[in-house]
């Protein structure tokens, strides 16, 4: 089934005010960067982001913030970002902060037809607050609720027509779980092949999860913490 | 004298053990990998998705595709391998991982940590942190004795939001490596030079101490 559309602005129609949307990376590792410059594009508002990371001030998700398009953000780390902190602390910004292995498990079993589940993280702290709470081989447990998102955006290296995905090095992060758990998913890729040059074996998100595919115009792939040592 | 932050690192690379899969956290934790004790092998997982993580790259190699859980850029070592978040944590929180180092802003005599965050100071999140300290088995967290005020961070109770509860078995700090036990911190080693008098008085928590407490050996 050929999922691939011409180009970004194909790709992301009908997101609309107010949905929630899934951003695949890691820091800026891995994020759909060119679709996030079409959302500013768009300037939709009132957004529901679920990225494990906000970007920073000029880059990734930071640019929705630059243009308070997000209402919501649902991740597990948000340092590195003055406007991120600006908007937080004056309450224009709602933040919900969730342990990061719950985050990505969240994603999972929004894909994969979970609906919750019980994992020990959290236990005896804040984010256990009014959930409920069961004892599994003598230890505590919180149960936590699955995620979805009206459209999850990805990034992968290489991609095929029928929406097979490959990822490369730590860029894989969240994508592979937030590509189940969007009711679209839209991917954007590196390298767009026709189906049948990727090997079977060795795709890592099967097509099904992905409604739409494109090759993205350009990558910056921004290096946030560039540490080196000396020879 | 107390140690530096190097000093505790390589302390704590002591506890590592042949076969080990090690996960570190951010800050002293670090340092550990520049210390593996010789003739052991430990391999590296960084909660972002890789196991085998090697040391940072020359200049000129780094790769934006590859990065540590600090957002660094690193390299992979030999027989490495990546993986999404999900089964990252699931070799977390199923065990697979057999340590976990990582810095505490507040340890308690019953194993609680706090690490997390500051009321009244921006909250950045809590990352991995709470899927880590609630799911291993073996935990050590590298941290200073006291605070910049000269207050004890290994207390009776934590002050701060807690990241985890019941969770911490060892700390090793500038003055001392304690274990936890039975509610209460166990005096198992000084720092060279640093006597027993001033641990006691840097510890706010239960301290039982032993008749002889030997210095640590580098």
């Amino acid at each position: 089934m050929n999922k691939q559309v011409k180009n970004v602005e194909e790709a992301l129609v009908g997101i609309e005010d107010g949905m929630t949307l899934m951003l695949g990376g890691f820091g800026l590792c891995g994020i759909p960067e060119n679709s996030i410059a079409q959302l500013v594009k768009l300037n939709v508002k009132n957004l529901t982001c679920i990225s494990n990371n906000a970007g920073v001030d000029d880059f990734g998700l930071g640019l929705l913030l630059q243009g308070k398009q997000i209402k919501k953000m649902i991740s597990s780390y948000v340092g590195e970002n003055a406007e991120f902190e600006r908007q937080m602390l004056s309450g224009e910004l709602e933040v919900d902060l969730i342990p990061q292995g719950s985050l990505a498990e969240r994603c999972r079993a929004g894909g994969a037809g979970i609906p919750a589940f019980f994992t020990p993280a959290g236990f005896g702290t804040e984010v256990a607050e009014g959930k409920e709470v069961r004892i599994f081989n003598g230890k505590p447990h919180i149960l936590e609720s699955a995620l979805t998102a009206d459209f999850a955006i990805v990034k992968a290296w290489k991609g095929d027509t029928e929406g097979n995905l490959v990822f490369k090095g730590t860029a894989r992060n969240f994508n592979p779980m937030m590509a189940m758990a969007g009711k679209i998913t839209i991917a954007e890729v590196e390298e767009l092949v026709p189906a049948g040059e990727l090997d079977p074996n060795f795709i890592h998100t099967p097509g099904i999860f992905v409604q739409r595919i494109f090759k993205g115009e350009k990558f910056e792939k921004r290096i946030e913490q560039r540490t080196v040592r000396t020879k | 004298m107390a140690l530096d932050k190097i000093g505790i690192a390589k302390r704590i690379a002591q506890e590592l053990r042949d076969g080990w899969y090690v996960n570190l956290g951010i800050g002293i934790p670090t340092l550990v990998a520049n210390y593996i004790p010789e003739g052991i092998e430990v391999e590296f997982q960084s909660e972002n998705g890789i196991l085998g993580m090697g040391p940072f790259p020359f200049e000129g190699e780094e790769d934006a595709d590859l990065i540590n859980a600090g957002k660094q850029t690193i390299t992979a070592t030999k027989g490495a391998v990546f993986f999404d978040s999900a089964t990252s944590f699931a070799m977390i929180r199923g065990q697979h991982v057999q340590l976990t180092v990582l810095g505490a802003m507040e340890v308690s005599q019953n194993g609680d940590i706090a690490n997390w965050k500051i009321p009244g100071k921006m909250v950045k999140g809590m990352g991995g942190a709470m899927d880590l300290v609630a799911s291993a088995e073996n935990i050590i967290v590298a941290m200073m004795h006291s605070n910049k005020e000269g207050e004890s961070k290994i207390l009776k109770k934590c002050s701060l939001p807690l990241t985890g509860v019941g969770c911490v078995k060892k700390v090793v700090t500038e003055l001392a490596v304690l274990e936890i036990k039975d509610g209460k911190f166990y005096l198992i080693e000084r720092a060279p030079g640093v006597s027993v008098e001033e641990i006691k008085s840097k510890t706010e928590g239960d301290l039982v101490v032993p008749d002889f407490v030997p210095e640590m050996v580098f």
